[in-house]
């Protein structure tokens, strides 16, 4: 597509020629139009490592469903960005199973109950993994008691004394004395 | 002096946690399928591709199956003890060629020596994906009720024999 844009762009700035200011004009459009394309097309070349878009509708769901699986091969990449053989293979049975007219959920499941939990990068809720879903709210509640706890305490710490009845009246007493000076 | 206790504690704790974590194997993932009967399979023989094997061949014995391929560096270093186990006996090994080109995989035996009782050809993998298999080489104990008992990822070991699989398999013989 972007090699029929620019080709038709230099026809027209051709039928121009000695027009200076419309060429260098066409030449920033044509520009503008390929550096768009390309920036569009870029976001797709990132996540995708073998695009087979035969239909692209289930190309575009098996990408988005895929983002959330692990690559057991290299662990700290998703299954749509991780060019190991294994992901290839895993994406191409997703893209069957999604041809098969299979539910997002069925294939998690399927990929689930062979390669376990560890292939899902949003871990289920379970009594194994409640300390991970809520291990840092934990944390963090234990963290914000011992603050309160903390301040609590340094706030007594720094109470202002409080005096007697007989040393304010000894302090009355100085001020008077005081007074008495001055005048 | 008691102040610094609860910094030296939390510090103790940390590294504990550190130390458990830094010796665990991140590439040890364990299989859901353990426990569970080992997916059905019929697949064409590596050595007579007119002839299959289906999963339901090996009932009635304890077996192990061997996810292997030619392609595959870490296959080479587990071959001398899969061939001396065969040797051996204890138990039949059968192979999964998985991924691989037939005449490479046919080249491959004849150089190591072929311990299995009958190689499978996988080209696509797809047995492959219904194993749970990541990292070849993986090796499985299946049970004379067709239920996968162990799981091996990577290389067999001397230790793994020994510790693990050999005694298990010795278990699951006495099994009906």
């Amino acid at each position: 597509m972007s090699l029929t844009l620019s080709f038709s762009l230099k026809k027209v700035g051709g039928a121009h020629k000695g027009d200076g200011m419309r060429n260098t004009f066409l030449g920033a459009m044509r520009f503008a139009f390929l550096l768009a394309f390309l920036l569009a097309l870029n976001p797709v070349w990132a996540k995708e490592a073998a695009p087979v878009a035969a239909d692209p509708e289930i190309e575009k769901r098996m990408t988005t469903l895929s983002e959330d699986l692990r690559c057991l091969v290299c662990q700290n990449e998703t299954i749509a960005a991780s060019r190991a053989d294994f992901a290839n293979d895993l994406r191409r049975e997703i893209r069957e199973q999604m041809q098969a007219k299979k539910s997002d959920k069925e294939i998690v499941d399927f990929l689930v109950a062979r390669y376990g939990d560890f292939v899902l990068y949003r871990p289920p809720v379970k009594s194994t993994t409640l300390l991970l879903w809520f291990g840092p709210f934990i944390l963090l509640l234990g963290g914000a008691i011992a603050l309160l706890v903390y301040l609590r305490q340094r706030r007594k710490q720094i109470q202002e004394p409080q005096l007697s009845d007989q040393e304010l009246k000894h302090a009355e007493d100085l001020l008077k004395e005081r007074k008495g000076n001055n005048a | 002096m008691t102040r610094f206790l609860l910094p030296l504690g939390i510090f103790v704790v940390l590294v504990g946690f550190l130390l458990v974590g830094l010796n665990l194997n991140p590439r040890q993932v364990p299989s859901p399928l353990i426990g569970k009967p080992a997916p059905e399979f019929q697949l064409q023989q590596l050595h007579q591709a007119e002839q299959t094997l289906t999963s339901k061949d090996n009932l009635g014995k304890v077996w192990l199956l061997n996810v292997w391929a030619s392609w595959c560096v870490s296959c080479r270093e587990e071959h001398p003890l899969l061939v001396e186990l065969a040797k051996s006996g204890i138990v039949p090994v059968y192979g999964l060629n998985y991924k691989d080109q037939r005449e490479d995989a046919l080249r491959w035996l004849k150089q190591f020596g072929d311990p299995y009782a009958v190689s499978i050809v996988d080209p696509e993998g797809r047995t492959g994906i219904d194993y749970g298999v990541y990292g070849v080489p993986e090796t499985y104990v299946i049970d004379k009720k067709g239920v996968i008992r162990y799981k091996q990822i990577g290389p067999v070991t001397v230790d793994a024999l020994q510790t693990k699989i050999l005694p298990l398999v010795k278990e699951l013989e006495l099994q009906g």
